[in-house]
C-alpha cells in the first residue's frame, strides 16, 4: 500500500508538471490555432539558459533568467515565424513548429554534449519520508509549485480581461475581432505565458530522481502532448486532467515493472500514448474537448 | 458623427463584384434602415465599414467609407470599434460557452477604464433585466431572443456613436422582435445612430428615420421611412402584402425566370450574391425578392434596375 502511495504521489507530481507544460501547449492552440511541437524546444532551452548561468549568478537568479528567456524565445518565435503567416494551413503552421523544434534541439544538443548538467536546484537530492511513503522533495516542491501556478493561470483565465478575450477568440475569432478584441495581443501574451511555464516544469524535471539536464529532457517532455490532447486540446482543465492521469499511469507503470515484464520492459515510456489511444478512440475530442480535430 | 459611403465598389475573390457604387449615410443621432433581400450586399456593406473585408478575401475596388470625415477603407476591424462602430453580427455570434456577464466584458475589452466598463454593463442590464437575471450562464443556453439582446447588449459595452445591426430579427417571434425594435429606438435617444440592415421591412422602417434599399449591389431606392414603407414597391416586394400577395407568399425558389420584363434568376445579375447563397435560393416568405413574375410595368422602379443591370 505505501508503495502503491509513493508511485501515486510520484506520479501526481510528474503529472502536475506535464501539466504545466500541456496547458502552455492548449493555450498557444487556443489563440493562435497552432499546434506548438517546439514546446520541447522551449522547456530544453529554459533548463540550458539556467545551467549556464547558475554557476554564476545562483539558483534563483538563473531561474528568473531562464523563465525570461524562454518567454522571449516563444514571443519572438510567434512574431517572427508564425503571426506572419496566419493565413497559413494550420498543418503547416504545425510542421514550422516542428522545424523550429529541430533546429532549436539540434543546436542545444550539440552544446549540451555528452555531459549531464546540473542545475543546481538548492534542495539537493533529499528525500521525504511521511509513515512509509518516500517522496523525493523536488517531487514534492514540483507539486506545490505547478499548482500554485496553475490556480494562478485558472484564476487569469477567469478573471482577467486577457483570459476573456483569449476565451471570446478562440470561440469565435471574427466576432472577437468586432468587438475590439486585438487577438495578435492575446495570442503573443499565450505564447509568453506559454514559454514561461515550460521553463518552470524544466527547473523539476531535471531535479531529483532525474540525475540532470540531458539532451532527451525533450523526450520526457513531450509526454505533455498526449496529456494535452487526451483532455481535449481546447481545454485547459483538459489539460491538468490530461496531464495528471498520463502522469500517475506512467509512474504506476514505471514503479510495478517488475510485475509487467510480459509487457516488455520499460513500458512505462510508451504509456502516455497507449493512454492518449484509448481515450480518444472511447471520447474522439478528449476528455473535455469541445470540438473535434479536423484531420491535420 | 456621421457615416458616409459614397461610391462604394467591393469584389470578392477579384472576381465576384458584391457592391457596384453604393452611396449612403448615416446621419449623427440617426436611425437609418437598409433593406435588401438575400444577396443584395447588406452583409458586404457592412463588413466594407467595420473593416472585416480582408478576412473574407474581398476588397474595396473604389470608393470611400468615412466616420466623422476620417477614412474607414483599410483600418482594422479592432481599430473600427475604437473609433465608436460597432456591429452586432448576423446571427448573433455570441460566445457561447462565456457566461452573459463574461460576453458583456469580451465587448468592453477595448475599454480601459474600469468605472467605465461598469457603469456600460449596468446600462445593459438596465435594458435587458432578463440578462441581469442571467449573468452567471452560459450564452449558448440563452434563448434565440435572450442571445440576440446579449449581442446588442455586449455592442453597446464599448459605448459606441455608431451601432450596426445585420438582420437583428433573423428567427425571432414577432413579439421579441418588436421588442428590439423598441430597444433600438432607446439606444438611438440615448445618442447612439443607428443603421439597421434588415429583410424584415416592416420593423426595420417602423423604427428608422430613413431607408434605403439595396438591389444587387447598388441603392435602388431611397427616402424617409414612412415614405418608403407606403411605398407601392416596397409593399409588395418586402412586406408581403399589396394586390399580388398571394403570390408573393409563395416563395421565390418556386418561379422560374419571369416571363416578362424583369429578369430571372437565370438571367444577367444571377450569383451576385457576394458569396452568400446564390439568388436562385428560396427567400423566405414576407422577406420576397424580385423575382417573383409582376404584372408588366407594375414596379417601374425596380425592374428599371433589373433592365439596367441585366444589360451590363
Amino acid at each position: 500500500m505505501t508503495t502503491f502511495l509513493s508511485f501515486l504521489i510520484n506520479g501526481l507530481s510528474l503529472g502536475s508538471l506535464y501539466a504545466l507544460i500541456a496547458l502552455g501547449f492548449v493555450i498557444i492552440y487556443k489563440a493562435s490555432e497552432i499546434l506548438n511541437f517546439a514546446h520541447g524546444a522551449f522547456l530544453l532551452l529554459g533548463a540550458y539558459v539556467i545551467a549556464r548561468l547558475e554557476p554564476s549568478v545562483g539558483f534563483f537568479a538563473a531561474v528568473a533568467i531562464g523563465i525570461v528567456a524562454t518567454a522571449l524565445v516563444a514571443f519572438v518565435s510567434e512574431r517572427v515565424l508564425f503571426s506572419r503567416v496566419r493565413s497559413a494551413h494550420m498543418a503547416s503552421l504545425t510542421i514550422m513548429t516542428l522545424g523550429l523544434d529541430l533546429i532549436i534541439t539540434t543546436d542545444l544538443t550539440r552544446r549540451i554534449g555528452s555531459s549531464v548538467l546540473s542545475l543546481g536546484q538548492p534542495w539537493g537530492a533529499g528525500v521525504v519520508r511521511v509513515g512509509g511513503v518516500s517522496i523525493s522533495e523536488n517531487r514534492l516542491i514540483a507539486i506545490v509549485v505547478a499548482f500554485v501556478l496553475i490556480g494562478l493561470l485558472f484564476a487569469a483565465f477567469r478573471f482577467t480581461s486577457w483570459g476573456v478575450a483569449l476565451r471570446a477568440a478562440a470561440e469565435d475569432g471574427e466576432a472577437a475581432a468586432l468587438m475590439g478584441i486585438r487577438q495578435a495581443r492575446v495570442g503573443a501574451v499565450a505564447w509568453i505565458i506559454a514559454g514561461g511555464l515550460a521553463a518552470v516544469a524544466a527547473v523539476f524535471l531535471t531535479g531529483s530522481p532525474t540525475p540532470g539536464l540531458e539532451p532527451n529532457l525533450r523526450t520526457i517532455a513531450f509526454a505533455a502532448f498526449p496529456a494535452a490532447i487526451l483532455g481535449g486540446l481546447d481545454s485547459t482543465t483538459g489539460a491538468l486532467a490530461g496531464g495528471l492521469i498520463v502522469g500517475v499511469a506512467e509512474s504506476l507503470f514505471a514503479g510495478y515493472n517488475a510485475s509487467l515484464t510480459f509487457l516488455g520492459g520499460g513500458f512505462s515510456v510508451v504509456v502516455p500514448y497507449a493512454v492518449m489511444m484509448l481515450v480518444l478512440v472511447a471520447r474522439p475530442a478528449g476528455l473535455f474537448g469541445t470540438k473535434e480535430l479536423h484531420r491535420v | 458623427m456621421e457615416l458616409d459611403v459614397s461610391g462604394l465598389q467591393v469584389t470578392y475573390a477579384g472576381v465576384i463584384r458584391a457592391l457596384r457604387g453604393v452611396d449612403l449615410r448615416v446621419g449623427a443621432d440617426e436611425i437609418v434602415a437598409v433593406l435588401g433581400s438575400n444577396g443584395a450586399g447588406k452583409t458586404t456593406l457592412l463588413r466594407a465599414v467595420t473593416g472585416s473585408l480582408k478576412r473574407h478575401r474581398a476588397k474595396v475596388d473604389k470608393g470611400q467609407v468615412t466616420f466623422g470625415g476620417r477614412p474607414l477603407v483599410g483600418v482594422d476591424p479592432v481599430d473600427v470599434v475604437n473609433r465608436g462602430v460597432v456591429l452586432v453580427p448576423e446571427g448573433r455570434r455570441v460566445f457561447g460557452r462565456l457566461s452573459v456577464e463574461e460576453n458583456l466584458r469580451a465587448g468592453a475589452i477595448s475599454v480601459r477604464d474600469r468605472a467605465a466598463r461598469a457603469e456600460a454593463r449596468n446600462k445593459v442590464y438596465a435594458m435587458f433585466p432578463r440578462l441581469a437575471e442571467r449573468r452567471r450562464q452560459r450564452a449558448a443556453l440563452l434563448s434565440g431572443g435572450e442571445q440576440q439582446m446579449l449581442a446588442i447588449g455586449r455592442a453597446l459595452m464599448s459605448s459606441p456613436r455608431l451601432l450596426l445591426l445585420d438582420e437583428p430579427s433573423l428567427g425571432l417571434a414577432p413579439q421579441i422582435v418588436a421588442h428590439i425594435g423598441e430597444v433600438l429606438k432607446e439606444i438611438n435617444r440615448a445618442g447612439t445612430s443607428v443603421m439597421l440592415v434588415e429583410q424584415n421591412a416592416a420593423m426595420a422602417l417602423g423604427v428608422a428615420d430613413r431607408g434605403y434599399v439595396l438591389e444587387l449591389g447598388r441603392v435602388e431606392l431611397s427616402g424617409p421611412a414612412a415614405q418608403l414603407a407606403a411605398s407601392d414597391s416596397i409593399a409588395s416586394l418586402y412586406l408581403g402584402r399589396g394586390p399580388r400577395d398571394d403570390v408573393s407568399r409563395r416563395g421565390a425558389g418556386d418561379t422560374p425566370g419571369g416571363p416578362d420584363g424583369l429578369d430571372g434568376p437565370g438571367g444577367g445579375p444571377g450569383g451576385l450574391g457576394g458569396g452568400r447563397g446564390g439568388s436562385a435560393s428560396p427567400v423566405p416568405a414576407a422577406t420576397l425578392s424580385r423575382w417573383v413574375p409582376p404584372e408588366k410595368g407594375r414596379f417601374g422602379l425596380l425592374g428599371g434596375a433589373g433592365a439596367a443591370t441585366g444589360g451590363r
